[in-house]
């Protein structure tokens, strides 16, 4: 399970949805894996405004993954040379190369995968399990 | 057939997940084609869009547009299993009632084939409302600017079709999978009829929903003489939808319908939140 998953899941249970503390869940136990894939610039440019920056650090920190730097990167952060003066001459986006910065959110959230481990709710405390890359939110009969 | 809201549960346990379960292979290995209108509003979706496909069975739809990112869920681990392989996307094993992701969350959804297998007319309102609260709701003033869920549910109204239901028939029905073994040697006559099956599952993907092969199959099991030893037959429960009456359900459930249709033996709808 890649972490960019964490970013869109929360505990299944209906009543912590409500509740602030229920996100982001908290890997416990985690094996981790990289997963290498092709890096997608337009994308990762697409899903800057999706992310819960300090949640994500959070898991980073939580993972003893190296931190995210504080604030969010910038659409033109993620293109390599975007803050020098050329890009105002109109490259397309397929002459665009990632920066340092892109590949490395990359890695984190596309590449990084939860393995084998838990997936604990701060809210409620219950933990899901994940086995071989997958998740599993099925509740028990007397929490559904 | 009708089953009382509190039995819908422990009903749809028997007679929906754990059949997938134990059929999760060979149905996977007959379902690759997308439909052509879940396709199209897959292919919609801008670049970098974040979508569910709850009820995601064997990931098919995952293959469609890799420019966005989904996430699915399946109650059958299985199937899951199957789909985990679609980059860049991911899935989960999460109940449709139950689903583990933050509301309001996503740009758009889709839930293909997998409504009509609530046993309960609650449970199935409740069922297109998890997948409404997944979207993200309209600006203010912005019509059309809300996350799109798209529901697909298979018909009642297909007299064309093989199984020949039309209105007035049975709403709540039992359909049979049959499972074929797989044989080292087979006569040649056997043989001829298992490539007839294969071709049969062809033609199921080219839109004829969740019906297909199961009923010359189920022909075939039923005659004691002539059925290959190690055949088995499963049982799904099915809800089939009249003519609007998932609009319906997805108005009763708090959405708007964009756009509906019938599509092969299905009916169809787009929704977003009022």
């Amino acid at each position: 399970m890649k972490l960019l998953t964490l970013n869109f899941l929360t505990c299944a249970i209906k009543t912590c949805k409500t509740n602030a503390s229920s996100f982001p869940l908290h890997p416990r136990d985690a094996e981790l894996e990289i997963q290498e894939a092709d890096v997608n610039l337009p994308f990762l440019k697409n899903i800057l405004p999706r992310l819960m920056w300090e949640e994500l650090r959070t898991i980073c920190k939580e993972l003893g993954l190296p931190d995210l730097p504080p604030t969010p990167p910038t659409p033109t952060d993620l293109i390599s040379g975007g803050n020098s003066t050329d890009t105002t001459e109109g490259r397309t986006q397929a002459e665009q190369e990632p920066s340092q910065t892109a590949k490395d959110l990359h890695r984190v959230l596309l590449e990084t995968c939860i393995q084998e481990g838990k997936l604990v709710c701060g809210c409620c405390g219950h933990e899901y399990a994940v086995k071989e890359g997958v998740a599993n939110f099925l509740l028990p009969g007397h929490l559904v | 057939m009708a089953v009382s809201e509190a039995a819908g549960l422990s009903y749809e346990e028997e007679h929906v997940h754990e059949v997938y379960e134990q059929i999760a292979s060979h149905f996977s290995s007959t379902r690759y084609k997308p439909w052509p209108i879940v396709e199209r509003f897959l292919k919609e979706q801008p670049n970098g869009a974040i979508g569910a496909d709850v009820g995601c069975g064997n990931g098919k739809y995952l293959a469609v547009n890799k420019e966005v990112f989904i996430v699915g869920s399946d109650r059958s681990t299985n199937l899951v299993k199957i789909a985990q392989h679609h980059k860049p996307h991911d899935v989960v094993v999460a109940d449709n009632l139950s689903l583990p992701h933050p509301p309001h969350s996503f740009d758009f959804a889709i839930s293909i084939a997998v409504v009509h297998h609530l046993s309960t007319p609650a449970r199935r309102m409740e069922a297109v409302k998890c997948i409404l609260d997944l979207l993200r709701p309209p600006q203010q003033g912005v019509s059309g600017s809300g996350g799109k869920a798209l529901i697909y549910v298979w018909a009642l109204e297909q007299k064309s079709s093989r199984r020949g239901w039309d209105e007035g028939s049975e709403q709540d029905v039992m359909v049979p999978w049959v499972m074929t073994a797989k044989k080292e040697k087979v006569p040649k006559k056997k043989k001829k009829q298992q490539k007839r099956r294969g071709e049969e599952g062809l033609a199921q993907e080219n839109g004829e929903a969740e019906k297909g092969s199961e009923d010359q199959k189920e022909e075939n099991s039923e005659a004691p003489e002539t059925k290959p030893e190690g055949d088995k037959t499963f049982l799904r429960y099915y809800h089939l939808y009249r003519k609007g009456e998932l609009e319906g359900d997805i108005e009763q459930a708090g959405g708007v319908i964009v756009e509906s249709g019938y599509e092969k033996d299905n009916w169809w709808a787009i929704a977003s939140l009022k």
